[in-house]
C-alpha cells in the first residue's frame, strides 16, 4: 500500500484531527472489510430469493411424479380368460366380465349413458379397471426418492403393503387433464376445473376490460385533475388496488350471490328453475372483475399517459373532436400497453382462490359448466381442496394441478412479453 | 515563473526541469493518460503536470473530455461501467491507478465539487460532518464544521440554522456548502467541475473569490466553459480540443496569461478569439 | 366511430355564412357520460364494500349476545356457542405478519440495495425476472409449498414435538417469501430515484460503496422504503390462502409460532367455505372480521401514501 504523505497543512494547528499515515490506512482496510462482508450479505439475500423459487418449483415437480404402491381389489390376473390376460382380451370377452362383477343397477346406468354396443374396447377395459379391479393408492413417493432411493422404496412397499403393485406414475397425464372430477385419486381429472376457470375468466374480461379502459380514458383524457370528484375517483382506485382479495369475495357474496340472486342464478331466464342459488360463474366472474378493475385502470392510465401529446395535437389541429382523437390516435397507440396490463391482471384473476371460496365455488362438481349460470369450480379451488386433504395421493394430484395452472399462467405471461416486444419493435421501426 | 508544459507531440518548453522536490512542486502529473469507454477513446495521451497551490483551469469546446480528464484525477471514472484508463496519473509520486491503490484513499485526498450543487438531504451541519466522520475524524466536530464553513465563506449565512435541511439553501449557498464539505476532509487537491455554471453572476463571483482564497492552501483544478472565468481566476490554463475521431486531447498547457495573450498553438488562438473576442 | 357524423355536422354548419357557434354533439356527450360511469364504478365498489361490511357487522353487533366489550375483551372465538372474543384471530394474524416481515423486510431490502447499488446489467437481468415470476405465482401454490415443504422442514429441524403439522411459523415464512418481490421492487424504485449526484458526492469524499449505499442513498430513499414496508405489512395481513392451508383451522389464543392458529382471513375462508346459512351469527360474524381487516389494511395503505407525500425529498 502506498504511503500517501500528509500535506504540509499538518502543521496547521486547527487541522490535525484527520487521521493520517498508518492509522488511516488501517482504518480504510477495516472499512473495506466491512464493505465486503455486507456485499456478501446482499448477494446472499438475492440468492435466497432464487433458492426459494427453485425450492417451490422443485417441491411441486417432486410431487407430480414418482412411485406409487397400488393394491387392487381383484388381481387383474384372476380376470384372465383361458390364459389370455385382461389387457389383451377383445371387447366381447370384457363385457361379461364387467357384468359378472358389478351390480345390475350400475350396469343399466352404463347402458343408459352409452349402449355397450357403441362403446369401444378401451372404454370397457377402463370400466373394468375402475369398477372391478378398483386399484387403491396405498402410498406414493416423490420424484427424488424414486430416482435416488428406489431400492428402499421397493423394500418398504414390500414390507408395509404386501401384495401391492409398485410402479412409477406420472400424476400429470393426458387423462388427468381430460377427465372430470372424481373422488378416486387415480381416476380424477381437472377438466371441469379448467372449463370453470375459462368461463369465469371470460366473464371477468368481458366486464373489466371495457369498464377498466373506459375509466382509464376518462381519468386521463377528460377528467379535470383538480375537480374533487375526479381526485376522489383516482385516490379511490389506488386504495382499491390494496384491498385484500378476500374482501372482494365478501362483497361478491353479499351483492352478487345474495342481493342479485334472481339474476345471477339465472332464475330470470328459466323462471326460477335452478339449483345454483347465485353461486354461479357469473357471480364469480363479476367478483374477480371488480378485483382486477383497479389494476387494469392504473395500467391503462400509464399506457395512455405514454402516448405523446404531439399526436393529440396533430389530431385536434385537423379539426377532430376529442373522441375522434382518442379513438383514432390515442387508443391505437396505447393498446399494446393496455393489453399487456390486462393480460397480467387476468393472470392474477386466474390464480385467485380466496374470493371464489367465499363467493361459493362448488367443492365437488363433476359436470362441466355450460354457461354463465352454472355452478362451477376453478383450478385454484381444486388445488386448495386437494391440498387440504390429508392423504398423500391428493397432494400428488394438487401438485399435478399446480403444474397445469402454472403452464397456463406461463403461457399468458409469455404472450404479454411477446406483445410488449413486438410493440417496442414496431415503435423502433416507425 | 517557470512552468512545466507537457504536450503529446512536443518536448517540454521553458521548464526548469524536474525540480528536486517534485512532490512539492506538482500536485498531480498525468503521463500518457488515455480514457476509453468501451472501444471509444474519449481522451488521448494527456501529459500535464499540475502545479501545487495554484488554480489550473481546463478549457476547451464541449465534448473534448474536460470533465473526463478531471474525473480521472480522483478515480471517479471507476464508477462508470466500461470506462478504462491507460497511462499514469502520479500523485505525490505514486500512480493512483496502481492495482494496490485504494480509490477510497485517493478520493479522500483529492476532493471534488460538482457542476450542480448536490448536498445530501441532511442538515447543513451533517453535510459537512459526514465525510469527516466516515473517514475517522477525531476531535471537536462543532469546531471543525465551523472552520470548514468559514473557509467556504458560508458561516455567517448559516450559523443560526445549522440543523436545517441543506436543501433549503439557495443554489449558490448549496454550492459553497459542497465546497465546505469537500475541504472538511482536508484534501490536498480540489477538483471543480464547472462549479459556477448553474449559478447567477453574483453567486458566481462569490465562488470565484472563494477559489482564490482556497488556492493559498489547496491545489485547485477547475473545468470551465467560461473563458472569462478561466482568465480571471486561474494561474494556469490547459486547452483541450477534439480530433477527427472525437477523442479529446491536450493542445496547450501554459501560464494563463500566455495562453490568452500569446497562445502557442493556432487552434488555441482560434478558439479563444472565436469565442472571446 | 363518430367521425362521419360530426364531419357532416360541420359541413352543414359551415354554409355560406360562417357559423362558429358551439353546437351540441350528442355522441361526444354520451361517450363522455359512459366513460365517467366507468370511473364511477370504482366509487360504487368502495361504497359497496363499506355498505356490505358495515351492514352485516351492525347485524352482528345487534345480536343480544354480542357487544364490543366482549368482542375486544375476550380471548375465545366460537360464535356458534356464544364466544365472541376476536383476540385469537388477531394474535394469529399478528404472528403470521410479524414472522413474514422478519423474512421479507431484510431480504427484500437487501435485494433492493444489491440491485440498485451493486448489481451489473447481467445480474439484474437474471434477478429481476426471477422476482417477477415469484410475484406472479398464485398464493394457493405458496400455500401448498408451505404445507408440503416448509412445515416438514421446520419439523425436521426443530423437532416434531415442538412444531405442529399446522403452525403459524411455516405460514409466516412463506407469506414472507411471497411479499419479498413487493418489498424489493418498491424499495428499489425508491433507491434508484435517488439522484446519482449524491452518490458521486459521497464517493468524492472518500466513502466506500457500502457507506454510500447505507448512509447516503438509503436515508435519502427512506420514505419510499418505509412506504414499501407498510404496504408489505398490509399485504401480509390480508393474505389468505397460505394461512388457510398451512396455519391451522380453528381459533387458538397462543403466542407460540409452532402451534396451529387461525388468522382473520383464514377464519373467513373456512367459515364461508362450509355450509353457511344467511343471517346466521356465523355469517354475520365473518363480515365483522372482514370489516376489521378492511379498516386495518386501508389504514396502512393511507399511512404509506401519507409517508410518501410527507417525507418525499424534492430534488429539482
Amino acid at each position: 500500500m502506498m504511503a500517501l504523505q500528509s500535506s504540509q497543512r499538518a502543521s496547521d494547528p486547527a487541522a490535525g484531527f484527520m487521521p493520517s499515515g498508518e492509522t488511516y490506512h488501517g482504518q480504510v482496510r477495516t472499512r473495506r472489510r466491512r464493505g465486503r462482508v455486507w456485499a456478501l450479505i446482499f448477494q446472499a439475500a438475492m440468492l435466497s430469493g432464487v433458492i426459494a423459487l427453485c425450492a417451490l418449483l422443485l417441491s411441486i415437480v417432486n410431487r407430480s411424479f414418482g412411485y406409487v404402491a397400488i393394491v387392487n381389489e381383484i388381481d387383474p390376473a384372476e380376470l384372465a380368460v383361458d390364459g389370455v390376460p385382461l389387457n389383451e382380451l377383445p371387447k366381447e370377452k370384457l363385457v361379461p366380465i364387467l357384468e359378472a362383477n358389478i351390480s345390475s343397477g350400475l350396469m343399466r346406468r352404463y347402458e343408459h349413458d352409452m349402449p355397450f354396443a357403441e362403446r369401444s374396447r378401451e372404454n370397457v377395459h377402463g370400466l373394468i379397471l375402475e369398477r372391478v379391479v378398483e386399484p387403491q393408492v396405498e402410498a406414493s413417493w416423490g420424484l427424488f426418492d424414486s430416482v435416488f432411493a428406489r431400492g428402499s422404496i421397493m423394500a418398504e412397499a414390500e414390507e408395509r403393503f404386501p401384495g401391492s403393485e409398485v410402479y412409477f406414475r406420472s400424476w400429470l397425464t393426458a387423462s388427468f387433464i381430460s377427465k372430470s372430477q372424481s373422488s378416486e385419486p387415480l381416476r380424477t381429472g381437472v377438466r371441469t376445473a379448467i372449463f370453470g376457470s375459462l368461463w369465469v375468466v371470460f366473464i371477468t374480461i368481458v366486464f373489466s376490460f371495457p369498464v377498466g379502459v373506459g375509466a382509464a380514458i376518462y381519468l386521463e383524457e377528460y377528467a379535470h385533475k383538480e375537480r374533487f370528484l375526479n381526485r376522489l375517483i383516482q385516490t379511490n382506485i389506488n386504495n382499491l388496488a390494496g384491498v385484500p382479495s378476500i374482501i372482494y369475495g365478501m362483497l361478491g357474496l353479499a351483492i352478487f350471490v345474495r342481493i342479485m340472486e334472481f339474476v345471477t342464478s339465472g332464475a330470470f331466464l328459466s323462471g326460477g328453475d335452478t339449483t345454483a342459488n347465485g353461486r354461479t360463474i357469473i357471480s364469480a366472474g363479476l367478483t374477480l372483475g371488480l378485483l382486477i378493475l383497479p389494476l387494469i385502470i392504473i395500467n391503462g392510465q400509464e399506457a395512455i399517459r405514454a402516448v405523446p401529446s404531439s399526436l393529440r395535437q396533430a389530431g385536434f389541429g385537423l379539426g377532430a373532436t376529442h373522441w375522434q382523437v382518442i379513438w383514432h390516435h390515442v387508443l391505437p397507440s396505447a393498446m399494446p400497453g393496455v393489453l399487456t396490463g390486462t393480460i397480467l391482471a387476468v393472470s392474477r384473476a386466474i390464480g385467485e382462490t380466496a374470493p371464489l371460496v367465499v363467493v361459493g365455488a362448488s367443492t365437488f362438481i363433476a359436470m362441466d359448466p355450460n354457461g354463465p349460470f352454472s355452478k362451477f369450480t376453478v383450478l385454484p379451488i381444486q388445488i386448495y381442496q386437494w391440498t387440504s386433504r390429508p392423504q398423500d395421493e391428493f397432494r400428488n394430484l394438487a401438485a399435478a394441478a399446480i403444474l397445469v395452472l402454472l403452464v397456463i399462467l406461463l403461457a399468458l405471461n409469455a404472450s404479454a412479453v411477446l406483445l410488449r416486444n413486438r410493440f417496442n419493435r414496431n415503435r423502433a421501426n416507425a | 515563473m517557470t512552468i512545466a508544459i507537457e504536450r503529446p507531440t512536443q518536448a517540454q518548453i521553458g521548464s526548469s526541469g524536474a525540480s528536486a522536490n517534485g512532490n512539492g512542486r506538482y500536485a498531480i502529473e498525468a503521463d500518457a493518460m488515455s480514457v476509453f469507454y468501451g472501444d471509444f477513446c474519449a481522451v488521448r495521451e494527456v501529459r500535464m503536470k499540475v502545479p501545487t497551490n495554484k488554480i489550473t483551469a481546463i478549457i476547451g469546446p464541449s465534448g473534448c473530455g474536460k470533465s473526463t480528464v478531471l474525473r480521472c484525477f480522483n478515480r471517479m471514472n471507476d464508477l462508470i461501467a466500461g470506462a478504462r484508463i491507460e497511462g499514469e496519473v502520479l500523485f505525490q509520486g505514486h500512480n493512483i491507478y496502481d492495482a494496490e491503490v485504494d480509490p477510497v484513499e485517493v478520493r479522500r485526498r483529492i476532493g471534488m465539487v460538482f457542476q450542480k450543487a448536490n448536498p445530501f438531504p441532511k442538515s447543513i451541519y451533517e453535510n459537512v460532518a459526514w465525510g469527516t466522520r466516515i473517514n475517522g475524524f477525531r476531535g471537536d466536530m462543532d469546531e471543525m464544521v465551523e472552520r470548514a464553513l468559514r473557509s467556504a465563506a458560508l458561516w455567517e449565512e448559516v450559523k443560526d440554522k445549522l440543523q436545517q435541511s441543506a436543501l433549503g439553501l439557495s443554489g449558490g449557498q448549496q454550492q459553497r456548502l459542497c465546497i465546505a464539505r469537500a475541504i472538511a476532509v482536508e484534501p490536498e487537491i480540489i477538483l471543480m467541475d464547472e462549479p459556477a455554471s448553474a449559478l447567477d453572476p453574483i453567486a458566481t463571483l462569490r465562488i470565484e473569490d472563494l477559489m482564490k482564497e482556497l488556492s493559498e492552501k489547496y491545489t485547485i483544478i477547475v473545468v470551465t466553459h467560461n473563458m472569462q472565468q478561466a482568465a480571471r481566476i486561474s494561474d494556469f490554463t490547459a486547452f483541450f480540443s477534439v480530433d477527427d475521431n472525437r477523442s479529446g486531447h491536450l493542445i496547450e498547457f501554459d501560464d494563463t496569461e500566455k495562453v490568452f495573450t500569446n497562445p502557442g498553438q493556432k487552434s488555441t488562438e482560434d478558439y479563444i478569439t472565436g469565442r472571446f473576442g | 366511430m363518430s367521425g362521419g357524423d360530426s364531419q357532416a355536422h360541420s359541413m352543414v354548419g359551415g354554409g355560406p355564412e360562417l357559423d362558429l357557434r358551439r353546437k351540441p354533439r350528442f355522441t361526444e356527450t354520451i361517450i363522455r357520460v359512459f366513460l365517467f360511469l366507468c370511473g364511477a364504478i370504482s366509487i360504487l365498489t368502495t361504497v359497496g364494500i363499506v355498505f356490505v361490511l358495515g351492514r352485516e357487522s351492525l347485524l352482528f353487533f345487534a345480536n343480544e349476545e354480542v357487544n364490543l366489550l366482549k368482542f375486544f375483551g375476550e380471548t375465545e372465538w366460537q360464535p356458534a356457542i356464544g364466544w365472541f372474543g376476536i383476540w385469537p384471530l388477531i394474535t394469529a394474524t399478528f404472528m403470521v405478519s410479524v414472522i413474514a416481515m422478519l423474512v421479507a423486510l431484510p431480504l427484500g431490502l437487501f435485494i433492493a440495495i444489491y440491485l440498485s447499488e451493486y448489481a451489473g446489467q447481467r445480474a439484474r437481468s437474471i434477478v429481476k425476472p426471477i422476482l417477477e415470476v415469484l410475484a406472479g405465482i398464485p398464493t394457493v401454490v405458496y400455500g401448498y409449498f408451505a404445507l408440503t415443504l416448509m412445515t416438514p422442514l421446520l419439523r425436521t429441524m426443530l423437532g416434531r414435538d415442538l412444531v405442529e403439522i399446522y403452525n403459524t411459523a411455516s405460514a409466516g415464512i412463506v407469506v414472507g417469501i411471497l411479499v419479498i418481490p413487493l418489498v424489493s421492487s418498491m424499495s428499489e424504485d425508491a433507491l434508484s430515484a435517488v439522484p446519482g449526484s449524491l452518490r458521486q458526492a459521497s464517493y468524492g469524499l472518500g466513502a466506500t460503496r457500502l457507506e454510500t449505499a447505507l448512509r447516503i442513498v438509503l436515508p435519502a430513499a427512506l420514505s419510499g422504503v418505509a412506504a414499501a414496508f407498510i404496504v408489505a405489512i398490509s399485504r401480509a395481513i390480508g393474505e389468505t390462502m397460505i394461512v388457510a392451508i398451512a396455519a391451522g383451522a380453528g381459533p387458538n389464543f397462543t403466542f407460540s409460532p409452532f402451534q396451529a392458529a387461525e388468522t382473520m382471513t383464514g377464519h373467513i375462508v373456512r367459515i364461508s367455505g362450509g355450509d353457511l346459512s344467511y343471517d346466521s351469527i356465523d355469517y354475520n360474524s365473518i363480515f365483522a372480521i372482514g370489516l376489521m381487516l378492511f379498516l386495518m389494511t386501508l389504514g396502512l395503505n393511507f399511512l404509506s401514501q401519507w409517508i410518501v407525500r410527507r417525507f418525499r425529498e424534492e430534488y429539482e
